[in-house]
């Protein structure tokens, strides 16, 4: 099965984001008011084969941890939604 | 004595190694493909500043999987001196060589400028030409070299002597304003529980002759010189 | 017969007319829908120069060391001991006017493969930059964009930015300036020339894929803006610095390889620009098989393939037998290349997808058929009168001056620039020229781009002479002699008779300039239609010049070094106050006569330079340009953190021109007491006026009783942030 995830990148709540805070300060000053925190991460697409759902997230979790985060500054979340049965070329 | 220096795509820092060691310091050094598995015949190695696969995904982040790596991780086990230089510093972490993370300058600008860095532990093999205390001039360029390790890991560090370097004044005072990047402690470098792996961001090998402005890079590549010979 | 329906798609391609019905005429039938993108793209006026290439002939183009002028990549100019300097100015103003990050990195990726394809490794870039006022959101918001496009290319590639300007005018608010210069080095066996002169000889194209953006950039670049343009923004393309350092380092082997005749950058006009130059350059033909590109996009039509802008892309022309060591490189770097098509002998170029042929034209009709543009060039000088209101308070206004925004400390720009990788940066961004050492020789290159709008504004003949002779001057006080210039020419609409006039009389100014210091023109660039909604920028053409120094040890910097010294200023001061910044702080309009311009004076001052930083004579040397003498002395004095002590100065004009006129051919010089005869009898045997200023010391700029402000003052005002 052809499966389509999202993988949501963010720094930790601990880490300090000065991305984030730029951005926060750019809303203030063209007068988004109320904005109390950003924070600025990465959003990858993944488009993979799997036999199932679970495998596919499992491997997932295994790319996550090895390389599209960083667990010292960051946390990751993985969405993950089934395109279509068999694939053709 | 003898350095490999690492090259991986996207390192450009390589080149200006190569000019500090051999030139200026009449060192064997031989450039290391991304792909080679075996450091053994050298001394000590250098992994160079640059943008390694273009800083994509994260700094460091692919690099550290380079089939070299694995090399560097057995020859740092070994005890061999390794040097991660701005890049080099961020693949040394990814690949758990060294703790801690850096994260973007808090300026959310790239700098490049000449700073001065307190030498806080001169014991090290990079650092035993030192004097502690001793202030070196050398430049930094880089956008994300705003050191962070969480609470327990930046006690063990500064417990265990691991903090090497951190961001002065000219007279050696540790304030706000010498700090170019948020650093967490103004750490600008630091070595592992052995001493044999160290990570800076600013680049000694561009601090190796006073044409180019200042030669305080050579205090810490003639402390490896010296380790080596003594060892 | 008449051409039917000559309207079909001509706006897309940013062609009249009448240059459709020459096109008709030239192939005897009708294009079809590529060939005329085709046109459109290699007719444009950025790849054929329609408007401005009678006037470039004009240019002064060969001497002594040229080993390669205009018309290739870049110009090569011999620099001793087998080496060659390869150097070229840009300019990406249309693209980064609409996204700015991404218009300037791939300006500055433009140029730095326009020097390594010719063989050269890159040893610096340089940029020259113009915006509106940057307490402007918009301009501030391309100001900033611009900054961190230039530095996030050059600082992930590894060429240091080492120099360059940056002025702000009302006048560039919707069209900012983007020039990037970048110089080189390569021995001379290893330079290569961009022309393929042997049938069969392959095309490789090497680097990213092949997508859809930058289709018509040529001619986007080509035509004004109006409120429409942010919606062309797909003409924009995006930058990948990491694979062209991957790129750079590929060609550098390549280079080596016997077997390896050319390498093309593909930029403007994308494939068929590239491949259509290369076979035209060498008198030969070319077939390009479409199908045989890689895309990254699915369903691109031969259109798309043949007029993509995709950046990092290169072609390179081999030898049969060398091919399958050209693809050892390759492998080597994790690059993709395609055999595309192959050299033929007659001149034409034969497009085919697959099987199907679905373009053929000749070369001659698509790279010199363009009807050359008239221009109805009508203008005059501005006249001679300009009323300044008189000067006050000297010491407020040298403050006010070294906080405006055209004068204030760069420091917080190029710290965003990497300005030393590659170990060889002497003299950084910051001063008149900066000085690279020529890695292996006891050599350097002095390297600078200067122009100054407001004095072409008034006089573009003589505004364009003084940012010659500005940029001799600058690379003069380093100690080295002035070598070679290239140039980028930004005008607006060329079809305005004002504008015309300006460049056509700047053109002349450049030209005689350079034949009167003997400098030759090697590369260059001209940019117009800078103008939106019939505004155009002012004339702002920019010199990018490079000199050599035979020894580093017979250097000279700006900074005020040692107390004691004496400074003296070299060059005369004239009443002239018109088009400087003084005016502009006073509210004065920009009218009256730009400073004039001496060059035989000139030619004098720069021996002299010479001969006394050669003999060590000179502690510094620094140059008066923008904010005249008081703002050069503080200038000096910022640099080096030393104070200088003058007794009231006095001259034959009035206090405002004495203080900040923009007279050129000044230099503020110190000496060391012991040394002053040396100076006086050189400058003497030179003609070279001299005046005594003051000496160097002390924690202030002191002026007789005008001005008495300690160097924190002074720091505090030129480090105004941003």
């Amino acid at each position: 099965m052809t499966f389509r995830a999202e993988v949501f990148v963010t720094p930790k709540a601990v880490v300090n984001d000065p991305q984030g805070l730029t951005i926060r300060q750019g809303l203030r000053s063209l007068g988004f008011e109320g904005v109390q925190e950003v924070r600025a991460g990465k959003y990858l697409v993944l488009t993979l084969e799997s036999p199932d759902r679970d495998t596919a997230l499992a491997r997932l979790d295994d790319m996550a941890r090895t390389l599209l985060a960083n667990a010292v500054i960051e946390d990751y979340r993985i969405e993950i939604t089934a395109v279509r049965e068999t694939v053709a070329p | 004595m003898k350095w490999g220096i690492l090259v991986f795509p996207g390192t450009w820092s390589d080149r200006d190694c190569m000019h500090a060691l051999t030139t200026v310091l009449g060192q064997s050094a031989r450039y290391v493909d991304h792909r080679e598995t075996e450091l053994s015949e050298f001394d000590a190695v250098i992994l160079p500043g640059g943008f390694s696969y273009g800083d994509h995904l994260r700094c460091g982040a692919v690099a550290r999987f380079a089939p070299v790596m694995e090399a560097v991780t057995r020859f740092a086990d070994r005890g061999g001196l390794v040097l991660g230089i701005c890049n080099g510093f961020q693949i040394l972490q990814e690949a758990r060589l060294l703790p801690g993370a850096l994260l973007r300058n808090d300026s959310c600008e790239f700098r490049c400028e000449w700073v001065h860095l307190r030498v806080e532990r001169a014991e090290s093999p990079f650092t035993r030409e030192c004097r502690p205390g001793q202030v070196l001039r050398i430049p930094i360029s880089h956008g994300e070299g705003n050191f962070y390790a969480d609470p327990d890991t930046l006690q063990s560090l500064e417990q265990g002597g691991q903090v090497a370097f951190r961001y002065s004044t000219p007279d050696g005072r540790v304030t706000g304003d010498a700090n170019p990047n948020g650093s967490l402690r103004n750490i600008a470098g630091i070595v592992n529980a052995r001493g044999n792996v160290l990570g800076m961001m600013p680049h000694p090998e561009r601090a190796c002759e006073p044409l180019l402005g200042g030669a305080d890079g050579l205090w810490i590549l003639r402390s490896a010189l010296g380790t080596l010979v003594a060892a | 017969m008449a051409v039917a329906s000559p309207r079909r798609n001509l706006d897309a391609v940013a062609l009249t007319d009448e240059e459709y019905h020459e096109i008709g005429r030239l192939l005897e039938r009708e294009p079809n829908d590529l060939e005329l993108g085709m046109f459109g793209a290699l007719w444009s006026e950025h790849c054929s120069y329609k408007t401005s290439r009678p006037l470039l002939r004009q240019l002064p183009t060969s001497g002594d060391g040229v080993l390669q002028g205009p018309g290739e990549n870049a110009g090569v100019v011999d620099i001793g001991d087998g080496l060659a300097v390869v150097f070229k100015i840009e300019s990406h103003n249309h693209p980064s006017a609409i996204e700015p990050y991404q218009g300037a990195a791939t300006g500055v990726g433009g140029i730095l493969r326009d020097i390594f394809t010719m063989g050269a490794r890159p040893l610096a870039i340089l940029d020259s930059l113009r915006f509106g006022p940057p307490h402007d959101p918009r301009s501030r918001y391309l100001f900033q964009g611009v900054v961190e496009g230039i530095g996030g290319y050059g600082n992930c590639f590894g060429c240091p930015t080492v120099g360059g300007e940056v002025y702000f005018d009302e006048g560039y608010a919707a069209n900012p300036i983007v020039n990037a210069m970048c110089v080189g080095l390569v021995r001379h066996d290893r330079v290569r020339l961009a022309r393929a002169e042997q049938a069969g000889d392959r095309l490789l194209l090497v680097g990213a894929g092949t997508g859809r953006d930058g289709i018509h950039g040529a001619s986007f670049a080509s035509v004004e803006m109006d409120e429409h343009s942010p919606d062309r923004r797909p003409a924009v393309q995006v930058a990948n610095p990491f694979m062209e350092k991957v790129l750079c380092e590929a060609c550098l082997q390549l280079n080596e390889l016997d077997g390896v005749v050319a390498i093309q950058d593909l930029g403007a006009a994308g494939l068929t620009g590239a491949a259509c130059e290369l076979a035209h350059r060498g008198g030969r033909g070319v077939e390009i098989d479409v199908a045989r590109v890689s895309r990254r996009e699915r369903g691109m039509t031969p259109y798309e393939v043949m007029l993509s802008e995709s950046q990092e892309r290169m072609l390179v022309l081999v030898k049969p037998e060398a091919e399958p060591a050209a693809q050892r490189v390759f492998d080597k770097f994790e690059l993709h290349a395609d055999r595309v098509g192959t050299i033929l002998r007659r001149p034409r170029v034969r497009v085919r997808d697959g099987a199907a042929v679905v373009a053929d034209l000749p070369l001659d009709a698509l790279i010199d058929g363009v009807p050359i543009r008239s221009l109805m060039a009508t203008g005059a000088a501005a006249p001679e009168t300009a009323s300044v209101a008189p000067l006050r308070d000297p010491a407020a206004t040298l403050l006010e001056l070294l906080a405006r925004p055209n004068l204030r400390s760069r420091r917080p720009i190029y710290r965003r620039y990497d300005h030393q990788v590659g170990n060889n940066t002497v003299i950084g961004p910051g001063y008149d020229a900066a000085l690279l050492r020529v890695p292996g020789t006891p050599k350097a290159l002095a390297l600078t781009t200067d122009g100054n709008a407001a004095f072409v504004t008034l006089d573009p003949y003589v505004g364009t002479q003084l940012a010659v002779a500005e940029a001799a001057r600058n690379i003069a006080c380093t100690g080295a002699r002035p070598l070679a210039v290239t140039n980028c020419l930004n005008f607006g609409n060329p079809e305005r008779p004002r504008v015309a006039w300006q460049l056509h009389e700047s053109v002349r100014g450049l030209a005689d300039a350079c034949r009167a210091l003997e400098l030759p023109v090697v590369s260059g660039n001209v940019s117009l239609y800078n103008e939106t909604n019939g505004l155009s920028i002012p004339p702002t053409p920019v010199v990018g010049m490079v000199g050599i120094l035979d020894d580093l040890d017979r250097r000279c910097g700006a900074s005020f070094r040692d107390e004691g010294d004496l400074i003296f200023l070299l060059g005369e001061t004239r009443d002239e106050l018109a088009g400087s910044e003084y005016s502009r702080a006073v509210g004065a309009p920009l009218e009256g006569s730009a400073p004039l311009v001496d060059l035989t004076a000139e030619a004098r001052l720069l021996r002299a330079l010479h001969e006394t930083i050669g003999a060590g004579t000179l502690s510094s040397a620094h140059d008066v340009a923008e904010g005249g003498l008081l703002v050069a002395i503080a200038e000096c004095a910022l640099f080096g953190g030393q104070g200088a002590q003058c007794p009231g100065l006095s001259g034959q004009v009035s206090p405002a021109a004495l203080y900040f006129g923009e007279s050129a051919g000044r230099v503020v010089v110190s000496v060391a007491a012991r040394r002053v005869p040396e100076l006086q009898k050189v400058m003497a045997a030179h003609r070279v006026p001299l005046q005594a200023l003051g000496v160097v010391g002390s924690g202030a700029l002191v002026v007789g009783h005008a001005v008495r402000l300690d160097l924190e003052a002074l720091r505090r005002a030129w480090e105004t942030p941003w």
